[in-house]
């Protein structure tokens, strides 16, 4: 159960090792917590960001977790909930960029990155939603990213997971708030992490830590929505409504 | 009625959750209590406990205020002097049909607007503990809804482990139904009340040591915001109900009586509340200066006396969206070092607070999870945003738990399984009473899953 300070006490993160997703749940901790696990499809890797977080009064659990893989999907979430009993945050911070030169041309590499991103994303949510709502309470991080806002002809692939994304956990979050649940949208421009590794930064961008900072102080305001940095709003807003023939001669990297 | 999921929270406004709803007549509640679902049933009053007490999410819960079935009371037996009440009444509705009548509650905490069930469920106490306890003292007997359905007459003298096991056992043992409660005669319905102003915190020690004795009724505010040489100043108001002749000639009826609320907030205030630093400074400042250094014998309302806060409906959403919490911890007698070690951390963290209460209480009860123990016990409000909260209370906690203290569930929305474990060493002893008469674990609420209340040590 979280407390009037919004400090959760058990926390699951779905991308175990994503450098964003470990730097809210490092944001989350407090005197509080009693639980983390850590959803991976590298276990080992998790294993490490897991011996960083571990203490004595807060157990860390590693557990495989493939996004690609619809149909596990469930019975993760149900084993996790029968080993802690409730859930109060879900973290969903799996995900891939991919390259676009690959994911426009590539049927495979398309469909891999639609399936993690999209279709693997939407079946874990549907699952720990579930369990929220039957729990009474709770609250879903979702990844989403302002490349979903309006598609780029750079990575369109991405971009339109990502908006679908978005918009369902909008809806999603409209429909399971009368069950308690709260479900917060993360919209974070260019952040350095393992993801953009190599990549040049684009305007504006941003650390983990600081999507982390605002994205707990999303949470504990019972915001939907939360831009990072919080200038992308603005940028966006504007952004949404140029012309298509501009937008698409806009040089956005 | 169909049940309906609904979010509640508590008085402080945070950590809303959802459950089922449902408001039945008592011959109806334990059908409901049978046919609830894995996440059990909970009673709720009026949600006058700060946190998550009352919620129970994902689950049943019994909304109870309002008489059920029967009157609200029945008739007071003058000779024994005291009533039975159906649980979900008020105690300010009891105090409007029983204070003309010459009767006093005996416990009336710091709002009338508590059901008869919350208050034996949090075994609350007033302004008088050091002279008559908490609310559990004076309950003669209680029906008691237990979780297979069945309804159990207890008393201090009738399964005397399930009877203290629902004094202060939050809900968590069972449905109260009614109560009979002992009451107090009175000769009017007006306060004669002494009042001093008390330049720091030795004072308001040393004046409340020594003279709390020869008063039914004391209590302390104290500015928060005062520092330095006049830490801890306080107002200090203490007395009795009036006797007849304390009334001046022609006063009318000496036991007329009506409740009153002037105000109330609107349900919309903007974020981040009105309540702020310079407001809060402005409002205690003014305060402190219109008490008298020291007046005797005055006569007021015992509303006035007892809740003024009632007087304003809703002053909670004052705080705005974040909404807020009550810090309420008791320390041993000689622990007054500890008592301003606390008071001087609160008051350098500038967190804004209204006033805060400084009472003593007097000797504890045989109920194993009942809060009052002899000694200091201080509560404040703290706006629930406020920068630096987690890591001041989770500092405080551990101060208040090694000065032997601890900290009272009615209120808490903060701290910890540990935390509790340190505080109430009895708290296995009353799992087992508990686990007795619910192995199925039929009641359930967000405190105990936040506590780990419903866990044996052995197990974890
Ligand atoms: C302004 C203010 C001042 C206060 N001052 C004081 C004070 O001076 N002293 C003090 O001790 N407390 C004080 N309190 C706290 C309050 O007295 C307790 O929280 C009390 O329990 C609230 O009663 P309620 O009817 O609102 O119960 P709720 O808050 O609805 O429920 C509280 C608990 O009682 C249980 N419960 C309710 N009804 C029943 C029932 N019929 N059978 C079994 N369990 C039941 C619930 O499950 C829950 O665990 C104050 C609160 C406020 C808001
Ligand atoms: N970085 C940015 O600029 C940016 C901007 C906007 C939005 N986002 C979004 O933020 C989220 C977190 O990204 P990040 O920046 O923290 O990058 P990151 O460190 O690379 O995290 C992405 C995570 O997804 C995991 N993952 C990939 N495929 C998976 C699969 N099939 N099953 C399970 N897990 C899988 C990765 O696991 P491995 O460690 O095993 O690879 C990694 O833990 C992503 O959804 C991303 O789209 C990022």
């Amino acid at each position: 159960m979280d407390n009037a300070l919004g400090q959760p006490q058990t926390i699951v993160l779905l991308g175990g090792t994503s450098d964003i997703g470990l730097a809210i749940v490092r944001e989350l901790l407090s005197p509080a917590t009693r639980a983390i696990v850590l959803a991976c499809r590298d276990t080992s890797k998790g294993e490490r960001a897991a011996g960083e977080l571990r203490s004595d009064s807060v157990v860390v659990e590693v557990v495989p977790f493939d996004a690609a893989d619809p149909s596990s999907h469930a019975a993760l979430v149900e084993g996790i909930g029968g080993r802690y009993g409730d859930i109060d945050v879900v973290i969903l911070a799996a995900g891939l960029l991919g390259n676009a030169d690959v994911t426009t041309v590539d049927v495979a590499a398309a469909t891999e990155l639609a399936t993690v991103n999209f279709t693997g994303s939407v079946s874990v949510t549907v699952a720990a939603a579930n369990l929220l709502r039957a729990q009474g309470h709770g609250a879903i991080v979702i990844l989403s990213s302002v490349a979903g806002e309006r598609v780029r002809a750079a990575n369109p692939v991405y971009g339109g997971t990502k908006a679908g994304l978005d918009g369902f956990a909008q809806g999603l979050g409209d429909l399971v708030a009368a069950d308690g649940v709260h479900v917060l949208v993360v919209r974070p421009g260019f952040v350095r992490s393992a993801m953009t590794a190599g990549l040049k930064p684009a305007p504006l961008s941003t650390t983990p830590e600081h999507v982390a900072r605002l994205t707990v102080k999303g949470l504990r305001a019972g915001r939907r929505t939360v831009w990072a940095p919080g200038a992308l709003r603005y940028v966006f807003s504007a952004l949404r409504h140029v012309p298509a023939p501009i937008w698409r001669r806009l040089p956005l990297g | 009625m169909a049940a309906v999921r609904e979010r509640l929270h508590g008085w402080g406004r945070t950590a809303a959750t959802a459950a089922e709803v449902r408001e039945l007549a008592a011959a109806e509640l334990p059908e409901a209590v049978r046919t609830a679902g894995p996440r059990g049933a909970l009673a709720r009053g009026l949600g006058r406990s700060y946190g998550d007490a009352a919620q129970n999410s994902g689950g049943t819960v019994l909304r109870l205020h309002g008489p059920v079935g029967d009157a609200a009371a029945g008739p007071v037996d003058p000779v024994a002097g005291c009533v039975t009440v159906a649980a979900g009444t008020s105690l300010g509705d009891l105090l409007v049909a029983i204070v003309p009548q010459g009767w006093f509650v005996q416990v009336l905490p710091g709002t009338r607007h508590v059901t008869v069930g919350g208050a034996i469920a949090s075994d609350i106490h007033g302004k008088n503990h050091h002279v008559e306890g908490s609310i559990g003292n004076h309950v003669l007997s209680m029906r008691l809804l237990l979780a297979d359905g069945s309804v159990e007459d207890i008393a201090p003298d009738r399964r005397p482990e399930l009877f203290w096991a629902t004094i202060g056992g939050m809900g968590l043992t069972g449905v109260v139904l009614d109560a009979t409660l002992r009451l107090l005669p009175i000769e009017t319905s007006r306060m004669a009340v002494d009042t001093d102003r008390l330049p720091d915190l030795d004072a308001v020690f040393a004046a409340m040591t020594e003279g709390d004795d020869r008063y039914r009724y004391s209590v302390a505010w104290i500015d928060l915001l005062a520092k330095g040489a006049h830490l801890g100043r306080s107002v200090l108001t203490r007395g009795d109900h009036a006797r007849l002749e304390q009334l001046p000639p022609g006063s009318g009826d000496p036991l007329a009586y009506r409740s009153r609320q002037l105000v109330a907030v609107p349900p919309i205030v903007p974020t981040p509340g009105l309540l702020n630093h310079a407001t809060i400074a402005a409002f205690n400042e003014l305060w402190f200066r219109k008490a008298p250094r020291h007046r005797e014998g005055e006569l007021v309302g015992t509303g006035t006396f007892f809740c003024p806060l009632d007087l304003v409906g809703h002053w909670n959403r004052l705080y705005g969206r974040q909404g807020m919490l009550q810090y309420q911890f008791v320390v041993p007698f000689g622990q007054e070092a500890t008592m301003r070690r606390v008071i001087e951390r609160l008051v350098a963290s500038g967190t804004a607070s209204f006033l805060a209460v400084l009472k003593r209480f007097g000797v504890a009860n045989l109920a194993p999870l009942s809060f009052p123990s002899p000694g200091w016990t201080l509560a404040l409000d703290i706006p629930a945003g406020s920068h630096g909260l987690g890591e001041m209370l989770h500092e405080l906690d551990q101060v208040v738990l090694d000065a032997g203290g601890r900290h009272y569930f009615a209120k808490d929305a903060h701290t910890t399984p540990a935390a509790i474990r340190r505080g109430y060493p009895r708290l296995d002893e009353w799992r087992a009473v508990r686990d007795g008469v619910d192995p199925g674990r039929v009641w359930q609420s967000d405190l105990a899953r936040r506590l780990d209340l419903l866990e044996r040590s052995s197990e974890m």
